[in-house]
């Protein structure tokens, strides 16, 4: 794929389609792949990566690329598609100044997922079909390869590209998937043990903010958690609960506009699993507005946005709330 | 040198907590920290902890006074954490290498008292590294991982934890430990930290005397290009120290308190009058002249770095102090 | 527990004075009545009221005043708001003083003077210049130039008419960037007037105002030939600890809090130009 991909990188650059091509660059190590925008041949032959650790969600860098002037190329998983068109209806990305491949995908690896698997002074990695070789500082070790694989790839909801100008790879389907699993777990808990539940993945917050930046979701101009003037601003709570807030404010914030891209806890430094909460809000919305994906067309008006005689009451949460 | 048996970590991990408090790092290996040790507590099977030893000293938010308010009066009310003895125990040596680095900056003329207090009150408890991860370079920094300081040094092998009294104060930690045998530690086999990858990083194109060819490097651009601007990396960092401080009002008056701030926030620098780092560009480069530069200058040539690694792993879009090394490096070079 | 430089003393504001409309100076005193600590000209000192705000500020009395501590303070923020809005009698918390100050006993002792200030960049300079008056034998001439938007922008317009125009030795030179009826002075931005006057390059120079005044200013006076030893500027960026920790006010490896607020040029020349 990385060759498909580079050339393709290569070809826009060159038939004038972009003056810049969003990608990858080599790190220290095989899997820490850093975002890049390249704009020469010689920069993607030597520098530009593709590969299974390349899982960023680059659509949120098209917010502010496709308004420095000229056309980028950007190379967009099945699950970053529905980012870039949720982006789109929200007027936040410029589509003509941006050139959209998107890139069929099997998965992508989390390294995190690795060491979790007990890898330590981890040096490579090989795909042998089902199992992943690893090398390390300790020797070489075989896991399961679908073990490697980021949260939100082993629970894939579509493989389906959308809205891109070509694609690479065949186009894909909707997957039966069991993303909402976890969620029907949480919620099968009561109210304490849920309570329970979240202050002690809340409690390891640092307040980084990577959740927040990371998120294609987030992209306010200004957050109020930022803004002195907001009345909100809130860099560091005065206790711990108003800590547990901020990310359930945030959640509010994006419903109806999260796609599930996972990003939020990819990027967490403290293996919360934000995206838990997310998608306890779209499973809801499913349940009570009827299946909605966020960014799957173009069209369909966001349900919570959007009024219907027969929308549930706001009784809905107190009988919901009582009925567990 | 004194020893024991691995297998009696609990009891000694129970003598100590007796009469002060006791922090290892525990936890499962991705969320490691250290943890107020309470029996049965075990150590982590983690090389090192998420965040950092410096929250110990220099924790994320922390009272520093109150005050009350009362028509045009105002009252200036003490309202600091109480300070108690504690001992950290399981310090890898980059982290305790930080310390230093964070005594030069919050103990120099005026002392910071509420750093201090802390220092006064902990008893720092290394652990000498045997298994080193990939993103370890403290020895590229001139740290030794398998000799390192704190007040007591403790190595474990063969089944059994050394430990060796390096101050008074670890003296004492020692001598109040009845269970301890006197012993010798084996020799250890130093091996693999020559097999690792990032050894040889070279730090040759900073320090002070570089501040403004180093200032003034194109590449700044396309390595702060996809930074996103979040705090992670200043936050696990264990020398990160900036800092805001801030009031929040309460029922009764008002709480003044400092928390962690980062200077890769877009407010850091921002003021009525204007905004020196504009872009994230300026932020980001401030971060690491201020980590390969600035410290070294104000501080003999010391780097504001110990290799830790911590950055590498959590950075979301995996640009770190390595990274920026070897570009810079390799530009000064060319 | 021992006291912390973090811990402010309570101090009182005893009377305010209305300088321009969006300026006020403030007269400030510790709850003993009296001045809460010595200071350098050029130094600040961090006010703050509990629940608005802590903010650094110029001290803009000279050390000569032996019976408070003066502020002139422009509306522009959080805390100035809430300052602006308070009357004599309110308490308010003080810590400093904070930052090098001017050598005004040192490099300037038996030099001539030229203070070139830009609106409320005139703060920090009332007092060195309130300070060379009072050891007047200890300097050369001194030469004042003010400029402001217009004529009531001008801050201490009052005392530079009733002291500084009347003393010997002292010359002051005001400007405001319109005509109006009522001015019969100089029109005209301070960087030109500057270059009009044409100072003998052997004065030293100080300067406070805004970064656009500062930037035109300092290429006249390069063109003119001044060595970049003899001018001297304060600073100000935002701080929080003005301890030389909180991060945020360094210009390289100098910070404005600790290392400044007062640099030559010639030392700026060794800074990266992030400020």
């Amino acid at each position: 794929m990385q060759e498909r991909v580079k050339a393709k990188a290569i070809e826009l650059l060159e038939n004038g389609a972009c003056d810049r091509v969003l990608g990858w660059k080599a790190g220290e190590f095989f899997y820490d792949v850093t975002p890049a925008v390249f704009t020469s041949r010689e920069e993607i032959e030597n520098e530009f990566v593709y590969g299974p650790f390349c899982g960023a969600n680059q659509s949120k860098y098209l917010i502010a690329e496709s308004r420095k002037g000229g056309r980028v190329g950007a190379f967009l998983k099945p699950c970053d598609t529905c980012s870039f068109q949720q982006l789109q209806k929200e007027h936040r990305i410029l589509r003509e100044n941006v050139y959209a491949v998107g890139v069929q995908c099997a998965g992508m690896c989390d390294i995190e997922a690795v060491k979790a698997a007990g890898m330590k002074g981890i040096l490579g990695a090989e795909d042998q079909g089902e199992a992943l070789l690893v090398r390390t500082m300790y020797g070489d070790r075989t896991m399961d390869r679908a073990a490697a694989l980021a949260e939100r790839c082993k629970v894939c909801k579509s493989r389906k590209l959308l809205g891109c100008d070509e694609i690479i790879g065949d186009q894909g389907e909707e997957l039966a998937s069991a993303r909402f699993d976890e969620v029907a777990r949480l919620e099968a808990m009561t109210p304490d043990e849920r309570f329970a539940f979240w202050r002690n993945e809340l409690s390891r917050c640092i307040r980084c903010n990577a959740c927040r930046n990371v998120c294609p979701a987030c992209s306010c101009e200004k957050c109020v958690f930022d803004n002195p003037d907001s009345g909100a601003e809130n860099k560091a709570a005065a206790n711990s609960f108003e800590e547990n807030l901020f990310h359930i404010i945030r959640a509010f914030h994006v419903a109806g506009r999260c796609t599930d891209c996972g990003e939020c806890s990819r990027v967490c430094p403290q293996h919360i699993p934000l995206h838990l909460l997310n998608r306890k809000f779209i499973k809801d919305i499913n349940e009570l507005y009827g299946d909605y994906q966020a960014g799957a067309d173009m069209e369909t008006r966001p349900p919570l946005v959007n009024f219907q005689t027969d929308d549930p009451e706001p009784s809905i949460v107190h009988e919901r709330g009582t009925n567990r | 040198m004194k020893k024991l048996p691995v297998s009696q970590l609990q009891a000694l991990f129970a003598a100590i907590a007796a009469d002060r408090k006791l922090y290892i790092p525990a936890g499962e290996a991705k969320t490691a920290a250290f943890t107020l040790w309470r029996e049965g507590l075990e150590l982590t099977a983690a090389l090192n902890t998420n965040r950092s030893g410096k929250d110990l000293f220099f924790p994320q938010v922390e009272n520093l006074v109150d005050f009350k308010v009362t028509g045009k009066q105002i009252e200036v009310i003490e309202s600091r954490d109480p300070a108690e003895p504690f001992v950290i125990f399981g310090v890898r040596a980059c982290d305790c290498r930080s310390f230093d680095i964070l005594d030069k900056v919050f103990l120099c003329d005026p002392v910071d008292s509420y750093y201090e207090t802390r220092r006064k009150h902990a008893t720092v408890v290394t652990l000498a590294c045997t298994e080193p991860e990939e993103t370890c370079f403290c020895t590229a920094l001139g740290i030794d991982p398998t000799d390192p300081a704190g007040d007591v040094s403790g190595w474990m092998a063969d089944g059994w934890l050394y430990l060796r009294a390096n101050t008074e104060k670890g003296e004492a930690l020692l001598a109040s430990l009845p269970m301890l045998k006197d012993g010798e530690k084996p020799e250890q086999d130093k091996s693999v930290f020559d097999r690792l990858p990032l050894k040889e990083l070279d730090w040759s194109a900073f320090g002070g005397e570089h501040m403004m060819e180093r200032f003034h490097s194109p590449e700044w651009a396309s390595l702060a290009e996809s930074c996103l601007g979040c705090g992670t990396c200043t936050f696990v960092c264990p020398t990160c120290q900036c800092y805001d401080v801030k009031d929040f009002k309460t029922s009764g008056g008002v709480k003044r308190f400092r928390c962690w701030d980062s200077c890769m926030y877009s407010d850091f620098t921002l003021m009525s009058a204007g905004q020196p780092r504009p872009t994230q560009l300026e932020r980001f480069r401030q971060r690491f002249m201020h980590k390969l530069v600035y410290y070294p200058s104000s501080h003999e040539g010391e780097f504001g770095c110990v290799g830790c690694g911590r950055c590498l792993q959590k950075c979301p879009i995996s640009m770190n102090i390595v990274k920026v090394a070897r570009t810079l490096g390799e530009e000064a070079k060319a | 527990m021992r006291p912390d430089a973090l811990i402010p003393m309570v101090a009182q504001v005893t009377a305010i004075r209305q300088d321009t409309p969006d300026v006020k100076t403030f007269q400030v005193v510790g709850l003993d009545g009296r001045k809460p600590f010595l200071h350098i000209p050029g130094q600040c000192a961090m006010l703050s009221m509990p629940g608005i705000g802590e903010a650094l500020f110029s001290i803009t009395s000279s050390p000569t005043n032996e019976e408070h501590l003066e502020f002139s303070i422009k509306k522009c923020g959080c805390v100035t708001d809430w300052l602006h809005a308070v009357e004599p009698g309110q308490q308010v918390t003080l810590r400093g003083p904070y930052g090098n100050g001017f050598p005004v006993d040192t490099a300037f002792a038996g030099k001539d003077l030229v203070f070139v200030a830009g609106g409320i960049g005139l703060a920090p300079l009332r007092s060195v210049i309130n300070y060379v008056r009072h050891y007047r034998d200890r300097y050369g001439s001194v030469d004042i130039v003010y400029g402001s938007r217009s004529k009531a922008d001008l801050v201490d317009y009052q005392e530079i008419l009733d002291e500084w125009c009347k003393e010997d030795g002292i010359s002051v030179h005001l400007t405001i960037d319109n005509p109006q009826p009522d001015w019969d002075g100089h029109v005209g931005f301070v960087p030109n007037y500057v270059k009009e006057l044409g100072f003998d390059t052997g004065k030293t120079v100080i300067m406070c105002g805004p970064p656009v005044m500062i930037k035109f200013t300092l290429a006249g006076l390069m063109e003119q030939g001044f060595p970049r030893e003899q001018i001297y500027t304060t600073l100000e960026l935002r701080m929080k600890c003005a301890l030389g920790r909180c991060g945020r006010c360094n210009i390289g490896d100098k910070y404005v809090c600790k290392d400044g607020p007062v640099f030559r040029l010639d030392q700026l020349d060794q800074l990266p130009d992030e400020y």
